[in-house]
């Protein structure tokens, strides 16, 4: 079996595993033995990719499979991975990894919890690994579904309301993503005479500009609605504000980047004509996302908002990036879906772990916790610098690969965008200093929070982990980048039409 | 020649070891193990910045009788095209050495007076780490290759004074304070990043060498595309000034710096008065080839607002009873001095305001780390900050009498101490300029004279202390960092800047202006001479001043309103209007929308399910309806 | 063939026992009523299958099989229902079939 298989192969024996044990103890250690399994596969994999990439510098997907499905649709189980996937594959593996530490203490129908957070994370990993439409859109479904038991059974707040609100959003652009994909489909069909859902197939065909232009923002719509594409992120706050942890991780970690990974693979990938033509209209939204996210934060007093108003800015970002068109921005619009994922599932194992500890969720409820939790609020301060795009932590190697990558656009109206975008960076501090102030630093605000406990181990590795792949990458990020960016090549041979 | 300053990455790496070693066994070791893991790597660190200073300026730096740059090492740290790449390396030039010397310097005297000063703080290993954090960030900053790993260091920098000031991070007033300082030079580096940004692009390249070399050949094509009045060189490089403006506390961005003292004393000492505040001047000066070739109206830019917050933060500074504010004012407007003399400056012959600048950066951190050291000394014993409670302390502080006197008379510019020197050098660049400069300049020096002696009158003079006040002398690891940066503040007047520090690497002629030295020396003395029959002895003069200069006086001490100015514009506009209006349009338009969509349907079929009334019936009716009519249907085609 | 009875005539009384059942069906309240209204339309269809085939196809017998079939099946259903209905008169003490709206909403 190849190692891309055994990705997904991996989870489904977990889950396996777990409705055959008993009891909460032996439930959660099957899940973090499978899923550790899953870190040090998608570590191997990362490993292979390289060796694989040195020696035949020119290709550009490896551990390619392809096996017959449906053959009178052309539908085939097609695999293979590139840099880019490589990269989201292997975040993916590290926050459903946390993911299940953070999940440690779940009493409530634990075992049914696991299979559903771990069936989601094989959703992920067969998207990234899929190179075949299909494949990809029953995947993306399948990470979907899921997500509507976690947070309708084990959210908080209203959560059938978040729950219902995110599914029924969710599907709304995974239905305009399937016309999207079926047009491509039957274009193909019709252009060359059978019809095909495999990526490289498709993006050799060459569509005529009047069904690029339906295509284009039916695709980009359809992954953008999950990439958290102002107006159509209100479903973040409400999800992430309901859901439980771990959910909460690996949907801001994980699911968000199922968005701008489909942007970029498909939406541009496919028909790069009609994106450069109608790009613009995005690229406004983006830029009204990356800074509306951000100054919309600063008005929030739930912690869970907070965070997921800047993961709207942050994923706002990733979208901008990848509409500036150019390999640099590209590049880092990877660079920062990796660094936002890590970065934004810390925090919300975090807020999970202090809200298990004081019981709420506002910031002015709270105060002076780096007194009593001195780990947590550690590691809460680094997590918001690397938000606000400290050097040394992953944010900053992202946020300046694509601003510098922006600023390769000089005509006037990418420029104010771009440096609309800039600027989100000082509001961003503001919303981080006033968050960490309020919430750890000054005197403590209440008697009970005197005698709090610091972390446990299992809150530990969780936090240390991630906190370990932040500072990873912010200290050596050449690596990561030149993985990613030898990625590119065909998306930017598409877009300059070679 | 390159591989024999391989050894220079160690002046990097110790300090950065003893930050994450301090850092994360800041639980597990022993305090004096923390202490001293971080003096002994600053010291290293400091010995071989010295060995290189030596080694450049006498064997490997001179090349036809012109210092030149090297490169110790360049190694790329993130690539973004093939030309734009970040690197870190190690650049060597008589800038860098000076300031490498001037930051490993003072801190190894900050971090052993941080032994006495901070004994039985909690979290006294904390400190350290951060100490040597901003140590690391600094020397980082100042041997920066290229514009991008400057700024990379530039942003540590601002994120360790952040740390430190608000070290005391249970005190309100230290939170707001820190948050304060890093958001104000973060809206300055935004700045400085787009300048990067604006620079990179046209010049395709980070590297201060390549940016510079043939005069700035590389951006001068910049010169010519020009936006809103100026060309694109001149606005990139008044972006970055701006980032400098923001960390050198130039106004308007210098809100922060006065609040910034809230952190212990010998933060202020490193970090806001002798290191990271004149990286602003550092920038400037490293660019300097680019700004005086490509953008002579932004210099002229950067003489006015050095200027103006030189004379505006001395005005200030003599209104003021927190003693660290007043020298944090006085920072202020010393800063403003020595970029109004980068101003001014010219290049190669005329490239005497730069030499000056620099010279003053010297001199001014040996002085100005003895005055905030001191006053840690004087807090350290008095345990207040505000200068009407202190008065006659010269019986008790001995030590710190004496080093105290030597830096005021070193600020205020008499001679022999390093003070006279450098001020007399950018008041002869300044009327060489233009007289309006040369004005301020001279009036400040006569502030700053007045302001600092006020400060010492105050202090040790003034009324007595009561006799069963237990006020006593530090303890000697605080003492000895001050009679060294007294030994200092007497001497480095006397190093031959001209000689080594110059636009062009070559030897500048410097000549000593009598006039002009006796014409300063004489403001000095007015100063000295005011504060003295103001302050010597407790009088109602000041108060009697102050009445009559009623509002303007309340203007001066409350600031010129600027802190006021600046929380309404967040605070209020930001914040309350925009933020909020945003907050509001999210939840009720954006997502209003959604939710109607929803309603709608739930509203549509809640009508509909009226149909489905459970009767079979009625079910049975509308069938037979169903088949009435299509049989009617069909009976009519049937018929035709 | 039955002697003296014209087709029509058996043709006629069925459909005078369907619309009658049909009636019974959608006017009255009372569920039984209603079942037994159904057995008076299964009966004119039986009437119908059995008439047919004897007048019309004399040799062949798949009317009766059928007849004999929807016996069967009405009595089974007519078992099921009226248990139904007792269940429902033990919950609700009504049979009226407009008090039978616990599923709706």
């Amino acid at each position: 079996m190849d190692i891309l298989t055994l990705h997904i192969v991996v989870p489904v024996l977990t889950l396996v595993g777990i409705s055959l044990v008993k009891g909460q103890n032996m439930t959660r250690w099957t899940a973090a033995v499978g899923m550790g399994l899953q870190l040090l596969l998608s570590v191997y994999l990362v490993f292979s990719y390289l060796d694989a990439k040195g020696i035949s510098p020119e290709t550009e997907v490896f551990f390619t499979r392809s096996i017959v499905w449906f053959e009178s649709l052309n539908i085939r189980y097609d695999i293979g991975v590139d840099g880019i996937a490589v990269a989201m594959i292997m975040l993916t593996s590290i926050v459903i990894f946390t993911g299940v530490f953070a999940s440690w203490e779940l009493k409530n129908m634990y075992k049914e919890f696991f299979i559903a957070l771990i069936l989601l994370s094989a959703g992920v990993f067969g998207f990234f690994i899929s190179q075949d439409l299909f494949l990809m859109f029953l995947f993306f479904e399948l990470a979907v579904i899921p997500m509507y038991l976690l947070i309708g059974i084990w959210g908080s707040g209203p959560k059938e309301y978040a729950a219902m609100k995110l599914t029924l959003m969710l599907m709304g652009g995974s239905a305009l993503l399937l016309v999207g994909i079926l047009l491509l489909y039957f274009g193909a069909g019709a252009l060359t005479g059978t019809p095909t859902f495999n990526l490289h197939e498709l993006a050799a065909v060459d569509f005529p500009m009047e069904i690029q232009r339906w295509i284009f923002p039916l695709t980009f719509i359809g992954f953008g609605v999950i990439g958290a594409l102002f107006p159509f992120h209100t479903w973040s706050p409400d999800g992430h504000s309901s859901a439980p942890t771990a959910v909460s991780m690996l949907h801001a970690g994980v699911l968000m980047k199922l968005g701008g990974y489909g942007c970029l693979k498909v939406a541009i990938y496919l028909v790069p004509e009609a994106a450069l033509e109608m790009g613009w209209i995005f690229l406004i939204l983006t830029g009204i996302s990356v800074m509306y996210g951000a100054l919309g934060v600063i008005k929030q007093t739930d912690l869970k908002y907070i965070n997921a108003y800047s993961s709207v800015s942050h994923c706002g970002l990733v979208l901008f990036a990848i509409l500036m068109f150019n390999q640099t921005a590209m590049n880092g619009a990877v660079l920062q879906m990796v660094s936002h994922g890590l970065m934004t599932a810390l925090f919300f194992a975090l807020i999970g772990m202090l809200y298990s500890r004081t019981g709420t969720r506002l910031v002015h409820e709270m105060g002076g916790l780096m007194k009593t939790l001195p780990f947590l609020s550690v590691a809460y301060v680094l997590a918001g610098l690397a938000s606000l795009g400290l050097p040394g932590l992953s944010g900053f190697v992202a946020e300046m690969t694509i601003f510098v990558g922006a600023f390769q656009n000089s005509d006037l109206f990418h420029r104010v965008f771009t440096i609309i975008a800039i600027s989100s960076i000082v509001v961003t501090a503001v919303y981080i200093l006033r968050v960490v102030g309020a919430l750890l630093l000054g005197p403590i605000k209440k008697e009970k929070f005197m005698n709090l406990k610091d972390a446990t181990w299992y809150e530990k590795l969780a936090t240390v982990t991630l906190l370990l792949c932040i500072v990873g990458i912010g200290l050596a990020p050449l690596w990561l980048s030149d993985m990613i960016m030898n990625s590119l090549e065909s998306i930017i041979n598409q877009l300059t039409g070679l | 020649m390159e591989t024999s300053l391989n050894y220079t990455i160690w002046i990097l790496i110790l300090p950065f070891a003893a930050f994450v070693l301090n850092g994360l066994l800041s639980k597990r070791l022993p305090n004096q193990v923390a202490s001293a893991i971080s003096i002994i790597s600053i010291l290293i660190a400091a010995a071989l910045s010295y060995y290189l200073a030596f080694v450049y300026f006498t064997d490997i730096g001179k090349a036809a009788e012109t210092f030149m740059a090297i490169k110790a090492f360049d190694q790329t740290w993130l690539r973004f095209t093939e030309s734009l790449q970040i690197k870190i390396g190690f650049l060597v030039d008589p800038i860098s050495i000076m300031m490498l010397i001037v930051v490993t310097t003072v801190s190894s005297l900050v971090f052993i007076y941080s032994i006495g000063y901070m004994k039985g703080e909690k979290g006294y290993n904390r400190f350290f780490a951060f100490l040597s954090l901003f140590s690391f960030s600094m020397m980082g900053l100042v041997v920066a290759t290229n514009l991008f790993q400057m700024y990379i260091f530039w942003e540590l920098v601002g994120v360790s004074s952040f740390l430190l000031i608000g070290y005391y991070y249970d005190k309100p007033s230290a939170v707001s304070a820190s948050k304060k300082a890093f958001i104000v030079t973060r809206f300055a580096d935004l700045g400085f990043l787009l300048g990067i940004l604006l620079l990179s692009y046209y010049g395709n390249s980070f590297d201060f060498l390549e940016i510079s070399s043939d005069n700035g050949a590389a951006v001068s094509q910049m010169g010519g595309i020009t936006f809103m009045g100026m060309s694109v060189l001149s606005w990139a490089l008044l972006l970055v000034f701006t980032g400098g403006a923001g960390k050198s506390a130039m106004f308007p961005l210098h809100i922060w710096l006065p609040d910034a003292m809230e952190g212990p004393t010998p933060v202020s000492a490193l970090i806001h008065a002798a290191t990271m505040v004149v990286a602003g001047v550092y920038l400037v000066a490293r660019m300097f080839t680019v700004y005086s070739f490509g953008a002579p109206d932004v210099l002229e830019i950067v003489a006015i607002i050095g200027a103006f917050s030189a004379l505006f933060a001395a005005v200030i500074a003599c209104t003021q009873f927190d003693i660290k504010r007043v020298l944090a004012f006085s920072t202020m407007s010393q800063i403003g001095y020595m970029m109004m003399a980068l101003g001014v400056s010219g290049y190669a012959a005329e490239g005497l305001g730069f030499t000056a600048s620099m010279f003053h950066l010297f001199t001014h951190a040996f002085f100005k780390a003895l005055l905030f050291l001191g006053a840690g000394a004087i807090i350290h014993s008095v345990h207040t900050n505000d200068i009407r409670e202190m008065g006659g302390l010269r019986k008790y502080l001995p030590i710190s009498h004496i080093t105290f006197l030597i830096a005021c008379l070193a600020i205020s510019g008499i001679p022999p101490f390093a003070g006279f020197f450098s001020k007399d050098e950018i008041l002869a660049a300044a009327q060489m300029h233009g007289m309006i400069y040369f004005g301020v300049g001279y009036l400040v020096a006569g502030l700053t004279a007045f302001y600092m002696f006020r400060l010492y009158f105050m202090v040790f003079w003034n009324k007595n202390q009561p006799a069963e006040s237990k006020v006593h002398e530090s303890p000697s690891v605080m003492t000895i960092p001050l009679i060294i940066l007294a030994l200092g503040s007497i001497f480095a007047g006397f190093v031959p800047f001209g000689n080594l520090i110059t636009t062009n690497g070559q030897v500048l002629e410097t000549e000593f202006h009598v006039s002009l030295a006796a014409a300063t020396v004489g403001i000095a003395l007015v100063g000295i001479v005011v504060s003295y029959l103001f302050y010597a002895k407790p009088s109602d003069r000041p108060e009697r001043i102050a009445k009559s200069l009623g509002g303007f006086y309340r203007t001066v001490y409350q600031k010129f309103y600027f802190d006021e100015i600046y929380l309404f514009i967040t605070q209020r506009i930001i914040f309350g209007i925009f933020s909020a209006f945003i907050a509001w349009f999210d939840r009720n338009i954006v997502d209003g929308t959604i939710n109607a969509i929803g309603w709608l349907t739930a509203w549509i079929s809640s009508r509909i399910k009226g149909l489905q009334s459970g009767q079979v019936q009625q079910y049975a009716y509308v069938f037979l309806g169903g088949v009435l009519i299509i049989g009617l249907v069909f009976f009519y085609y049937w018929m035709r | 063939m039955i002697k003296g009875i014209p087709f029509e005539h058996i043709m006629i009384f069925s459909t005078l026992l369907f619309f009658i059942g049909v009636y019974g069906f959608l006017t009255r309240k009372n569920l039984i009523t209603i079942l037994i209204s159904i057995e008076l339309i299964l009966n004119a269809v039986n009437i119908n299958f059995v008439a047919v085939n004897v007048y019309l196809y004399p040799e062949a017998l798949e009317g009766h099989f059928f007849a004999l079939f929807i016996i069967a099946i009405a009595a089974a259903e007519a078992a099921v229902a009226i248990a139904i209905f007792i269940n429902l008169y033990r919950n609700i003490r009504s049979i009226n079939i407009e008090k039978v709206n616990e599923m709706k909403n």
